[in-house]
């Protein structure tokens, strides 16, 4: 950090401003995703500390069943939520629930990030297997994703494990897609051909050349990975192939409302709200990362 | 020009292959015997023994695979586990529904978007544009139950405009037919309408900086011909793009939507196999799906030749 700071000054640049000038700055010049994050950081601090936030998710209590929020009973005052057709405590339910899609969202985001990249940096540089290879990513594009993850995780039978795999393979052409192009634009220009002249290992030129120039737009690209997984994660669940239905996750949580809708419209309603509001806070932050970091992209997308 | 066509004819058979090859070994990809996977957790051994042979699962893997392709071929899907009927004709009676929701809500989203992008360019940078935007980014992060949810609370619970759920055949009459139908469009619709409109301000702004814009403008076009013909026609082809983007998305969004509005479709069909291991129906259903899928982005590449024929190929 010296190091820079003193090449600043002594390039007349002005010296860097504080901390919390920067973050004032920031804050003005991407409100929504500064929003954002800090919705997502609530989000994951609640996750983390739902053990000891809330009361027991998986506590039946059928005295309580189906009571709305605020709603008073015998045994004392019903959690901001209200209750379940068990009479769980539907706040705890919820909270809980976060920990699966926000551990579903990571992990999907950052395996398909992983090994789209890694297809996507051989297809695109090795150009016997590009045709191949985007032949076949072509073909799994085409095949609708949700039914792809319903089909195997009903055959594979319903785990965590099971729903990130299923959720990672329809999501791995669209990263694939990405690198390539950034390889393609990239391959033809003089200092990879003066690399390759000075005899750089392949393995070498792909992780200190190829790779620095994919950052940033694979950033981007996890953090739409991200958002799209937790609603798969939900709708998989949701449809009754996804978490096994004993875990709280928000999707569970809504199919289980189904069939109390008319009469108790908040078991449904309130980890709706959640997944609507994580999907957000992560597409606005992944929209005002795509501005910030690769002004190419932002102008082409916009 | 016809050399363009037929090559982009050619070309979906690669794509369809793999889709064939996948669609295949679905059933390989999860561990453990196909024959004890489908027959789930409660099956005799002549349950199994039966669903092996029924299936062909004791051939080896390629003549297997070569058999299913030609049954495919001449239209058979196979024979459901569960009902035993064929595949193809329990897919052709739930063909309707999806059909009619799919195309209703392409409709209902190019109608909508369309117009919402056009003007949010034209008053770019204004509160309209942002107002737009900001319903662009919610309908395309809400999830599509959960804005069914919503919709059915506020308009079947609420105020009674519409039924709670269930589906009426075109053929009962076009009234009843309109009302069934009006929320899973409008909940399906959303997420398209969000798209199309993002990409279709997208492009008539790229093309409102054009010079020959400021030379229409210059030579006193009215700003509805201004926009009308000179920027929404050569933005078209972005526009039209991403519809076939979305067919995708359309397609995953109709099996969620038919599940919560109760709605006798293919995605109704898929659940219901899913949940009793029906195999043959999954794979049916995804074949047809990604066939549909295939076919529209084909038509849509072809379409180019007609909207930009300065499109060279």
């Amino acid at each position: 950090m010296t190091a820079i700071t003193e090449s600043d000054a002594a390039a007349g640049l002005p010296p860097r401003p504080p901390l919390s000038t920067r973050i004032l700055r920031l804050i003005r010049r991407h409100p929504t995703a500064v929003g954002g994050f800090v919705v997502l950081i609530i989000m994951s601090l609640l996750s983390i500390f739902a053990f000891w936030l809330t009361a027991d998710p998986l506590r039946i209590n059928p005295i309580v069943r189906l009571k709305a929020p605020g709603e008073v009973s015998p045994l004392g005052p019903i959690g901001p939520f209200g209750t379940d057709f068990l009479g769980r405590d539907l706040f705890a339910r919820v909270i809980h629930g976060g920990q699966i899609s926000l551990v579903v969202g990571l992990s999907v985001a950052a395996v398909a990030t992983i090994v789209g990249l890694t297809i996507g940096l051989i297809a695109g540089y090795i150009r016997w297997l590009d045709a191949i290879v985007m032949r076949i990513m072509d073909g799994l594009m085409a095949i609708p994703g949700i039914l792809v993850a319903i089909a195997l995780v009903a055959l594979a039978g319903a785990s965590i494990t099971n729903v990130i795999i299923a959720i990672t393979i329809p999501e791995v052409p669209r990263v694939v897609r990405l690198v390539r192009a950034v390889v393609l634009t990239i391959r033809e220009q003089p200092y990879i051909e003066a690399a390759v002249v000075s005899g750089v290992s392949l393995p070498r030129i792909m992780l200190k050349h190829l790779l620095p120039n994919a950052v940033a737009p694979l950033i981007v690209q996890a953090t739409y990975v991200f958002a799209s997984a937790v609603v798969f994660e939900a709708i998989l669940s949701f449809l009754g192939a996804g978490t096994p239905p004993e875990i709280p996750s928000w999707g569970n949580i809504m199919a289980e409302g189904r069939t109390y809708f008319q009469i108790a419209p908040w078991i449904i309603f309130f980890p709706g709200a959640f997944l609507a509001v994580t999907v957000l806070a992560v597409n606005v932050l992944g929209d005002g990362l795509r501005d910030s970091l690769d002004p190419r992209i932002a102008k082409r997308m916009r | 020009m016809y050399a363009y066509i037929i090559r982009r004819i050619l070309a979906t058979i690669p794509v369809m292959a793999v889709v064939a090859i996948f669609v295949f070994l679905l059933l390989y990809l999860t561990p453990g015997d196909p024959a004890v996977v489908i027959a789930g957790d409660y099956a005799r051994p002549a349950d199994i023994e039966r669903i092996r042979e029924a299936l062909g699962l004791n051939r080896p893997l390629y003549v297997q695979f070569f058999i299913w392709v030609g049954n495919v071929f001449s239209g058979d899907l196979g024979v459901s586990i569960f009902s035993n009927l064929p595949v193809a004709k329990l897919i052709g009676q739930r063909l309707e529904p999806t059909l009619m929701l799919s195309l209703a809500t392409t409709i209902f989203a190019v109608i909508v978007a369309v117009p919402m992008g056009v003007l949010a360019a034209w008053k770019a940078h204004t509160w309209v544009d942002r107002l737009i935007m900001v319903f662009a980014v919610l309908g395309f992060s809400v999830p599509v139950f959960v804005i069914a949810y919503i919709l059915m609370w506020i308009f079947s619970l609420n105020l009674g405009w519409f039924p709670v759920q269930g589906y009426k055949p075109i053929g009962d009459g076009i009234g009843p037919f309109l009302a069934s139908i009006a929320l899973p469009t409008l909940a399906l619709g959303l997420v398209y309408v969000a798209l199309i409109a993002r990409m279709t301000r997208a492009s008539v702004m790229e093309v409102l900086t054009e010079d020959y814009i400021r030379t229409a403008r210059a030579k006193g076009a009215s700003n509805r011909t201004l926009l009308m013909k000179h920027a929404l026609k050569n933005a078209s082809v972005p526009i039209v793009t991403i519809i076939g983007v979305g067919v995708a998305l359309l397609i995953g969004g109709v099996v969620v939507t038919e599940s919560v509005f109760n709605i006798p479709g293919l995605g109704r069909l898929t659940i219901d196999a899913v949940l009793r291991r029906d195999y043959p129906i999954i794979q049916g259903v995804i074949l047809v799906f990604s066939g549909i899928y295939v076919l529209v982005n084909l038509l849509i590449d072809l379409s180019y030749t007609i909207l930009d024929p300065r499109i060279r190929y």
